[in-house]
């Protein structure tokens, strides 16, 4: 605090009665400026996955032991030594390499706590770990494949097609601009802001927690590429008429008007009726 | 100057204040305390540059404002740190045009609080009620008025006038009993019956069981839905028919509507809810419950779509269906019920 030196010209202005403001508004909009681009970094990473071949390592017969290795002490405690499941944990027989993978590489498995929804977080494993682990439930019981190159091959579908399809099939609860909504009893469909092609193919083939499934019969590999491509164009598209408050519509925007902007009018109001010095 | 504001209305009253000392009624204003700008002319002189900047900002501003509407292409996008990328042209436009609007009104704002006459003034109210004397000449006003038009001797004239006014609202009953026509038995019946085939909403792929394994979901509507549209040219096929359809494994079926109702294990309900009908597609497949975003209404597809929260006071009507003779999922007949909410004539 250099309150006695007289050349810091700024101090002159400490008393004056927008100084309060003015100080806060200086705060709030350093700290959310240097939020919103550490956001932006960590976005990015989360978005570019360590390149493995995962042909290779799904057929390679010592990634079975590998992951069997890692199950056990890993997951075993719930899920059974077998995979078989216990009263903590649902059996792994016949989940397939698909809900493994993305259950481990999208951080929800292993989950910290039970409770209402497994939340995603940082994956604890490395995706040639993820794979391992997939490869081991895999050799239990047939299931549900991890997708490969030619599913996944969603840049040449159709936007188009893809809006309506995800608006039909998946809009209800991930809402209309893919950032998620509530669901009954503490669960909620996540935003898929951080999905990875990859993974949201997985969770339309296995229906993770609340998830119903979207199997390649009811909804073909073509339709999938297109609901992926839109999902793709979602996390991409700009905002033409700046802050975008979510996108979760009236409700963020009716708090953003209720609060912010009467509070600003108020505030207005009152310097109004001030009597000046 | 403040001496004019006192007149109107009080010349009738009693006078309390007559004198001239307005700025000391009987009130409890603080002392009148002189601006800066009312003592130090350096000051006066501040306050009239700051306002005459702030006008001119906003001059500039709309300049600037016509500026960027010409020369910022409307497809070009700027990244702001807290908005995310958004249009160029709109921000700067809807800046400029802004700080235009504020500025002018800041200016004249702080001219006010400045620099014009603050001095407090009293404006006592009037009395709400006339004075006596008007009260009488106009009750007497309306007695020689109902007398000379000879409203209460002349009783022909009285009581045609009478019949004409009851009459005039007749017509205004009539009208309101034919807005449009009533939609007759349209609200019970849909598109759906014996042996129509379910379709993919919106591809209009053919359904078959072995389609769905446990857990899936399937928005569907009748096959006929589209030729249905192209001869009517209205929506209201589509508001009735969707459905949704889930397969669960048989166990898991509580309940259904009727007997026969399920194809081993897959069902198929009305996806209108039976509150006020927004569409419900909501479903979480390990709780087979059904939650409707609107009112939060959840039904369980396992026991016959029960309400089991929520607002809604009807089950969704479930929808018989089984395979045909190609293998391809079909409806049995139609709802047994009418879908959606509830209607005065539903009984």
């Amino acid at each position: 605090m250099s309150t006695n030196r007289k050349t810091l010209k700024l101090s002159r202005f400490r008393k004056h009665p927008a100084a309060i403001l003015v100080v806060l508004l200086v705060g709030l909009f350093t700290t959310g400026g240097l939020y919103s681009v550490g956001a932006n970094a960590a976005n990015k990473m989360t978005g570019r996955e360590a390149v493995v071949d995962i042909e290779s390592i799904m057929s390679d017969p010592a990634s079975i032991d590998q992951g069997n290795r890692l199950f056990a002490t890993g997951c075993a405690t719930c899920h059974g030594l077998k995979a078989q499941g216990t009263s903590d944990g649902p059996t792994l027989i016949g989940v397939g390499a698909a809900s493994v993978h993305f259950q481990v590489a999208t951080g929800r498995m292993p989950m910290g706590a039970p409770g209402a929804q497994v939340m995603r977080k940082k994956p604890i494993y490395s995706e040639e770990q993820s794979l391992q682990l997939a490869a081991y439930v895999a050799s239990l019981s047939p299931g549900p494949a991890i997708p490969t190159d030619e599913q996944l091959d969603w840049m040449d579908a159709e936007l188009a097609e893809g809006g309506e399809l995800f608006r039909s099939n998946c809009a209800q609860c991930h809402a209309f601009a893919g950032r998620g909504g509530a669901l009954t009893e503490g669960k909620y469909a996540p935003s898929l802001m951080l999905a990875t092609p990859i993974q949201i193919y997985e969770a339309m083939i296995t229906g993770p927690q609340a998830m119903p499934i979207f199997n390649d019969k009811t909804l073909t590999v073509e339709e999938k590429q297109a609901v992926i491509k839109y999902i793709e164009y979602l996390k991409d598209s700009p905002n033409p008429g700046g802050l975008e408050l979510g996108r979760y519509g009236p409700v963020t925007e009716g708090l953003f008007l209720f609060t912010i902007v009467i509070g600003a009018l108020i505030a207005a109001a009152i310097w109004i009726g001030v009597k000046a010095k | 100057m403040s001496n004019e504001l006192e007149h109107e209305g009080s010349s009738i009253l009693p006078v309390q204040q007559t004198s001239t000392e307005v700025n000391t009624p009987v009130s409890v204003l603080p002392p009148h305390v002189l601006r800066r700008a009312d003592i130090d002319p350096i000051a006066a002189t501040r306050a009239e540059r700051q306002v005459s900047i702030m006008f001119l900002l906003s001059a500039l501003f709309t300049l600037l404002a016509i500026v960027s509407f010409i020369a910022i292409p409307v497809d070009q996008y700027v990244r702001v740190p807290g908005a995310g990328v958004t249009q160029a042209s709109n921000l700067a436009v809807g800046f400029t045009l802004g700080m235009a609007i504020l500025l002018i009104g800041l200016g004249a704002i702080h001219w006010a609080k400045k620099l014009m006459p603050d001095e407090e003034v009293t404006d006592s109210r009037h009395s709400f009620s006339s004075s006596k004397e008007i009260r009488q000449s106009v009750m007497e006003e309306i007695r020689l008025g109902g007398q000379e038009s000879g409203f209460a001797t002349r009783k022909i004239v009285r009581r045609s006038l009478l019949t004409a006014l009851a009459l005039l609202p007749l017509p205004a009953v009539v009208l309101a009993l034919d807005f449009g026509p009533t939609p007759k038995n349209e609200l019970r019946s849909t598109l759906w019956g014996k042996g129509v085939r379910l379709v993919t909403d919106p591809t209009g792929r053919l359904l078959r069981p072995e389609d769905f394994q446990v857990g899936s979901l399937v928005s569907a509507h009748p096959e006929n839905l589209h030729d249905w549209e192209e001869e009517n040219h209205n929506l209201n096929a589509r508001a009735k028919t969707p459905i949704l359809v889930v397969r669960m494994s048989p166990e898991e079926l509580r309940s259904t509507q009727g007997e026969g109702w399920d194809y081993q294990g897959i069902v198929a309900f009305s996806k209108v809810c039976t509150h006020v009908g927004c569409p419900i597609a909501l479903y979480e497949h390990r709780t087979h419950h059904l939650l409707c975003p609107c009112h939060q209404s959840t039904f369980d597809l396992a026991d016959s779509a029960n309400v089991v929260f929520g607002p809604a006071a009807r089950r969704l009507p479930q929808l018989p269906i089984s395979v045909d003779s190609e293998g391809y999922l079909i409806a049995q007949s139609d709802f047994q019920e009418p879908v959606g909410p509830s209607f005065w004539e539903r009984g």
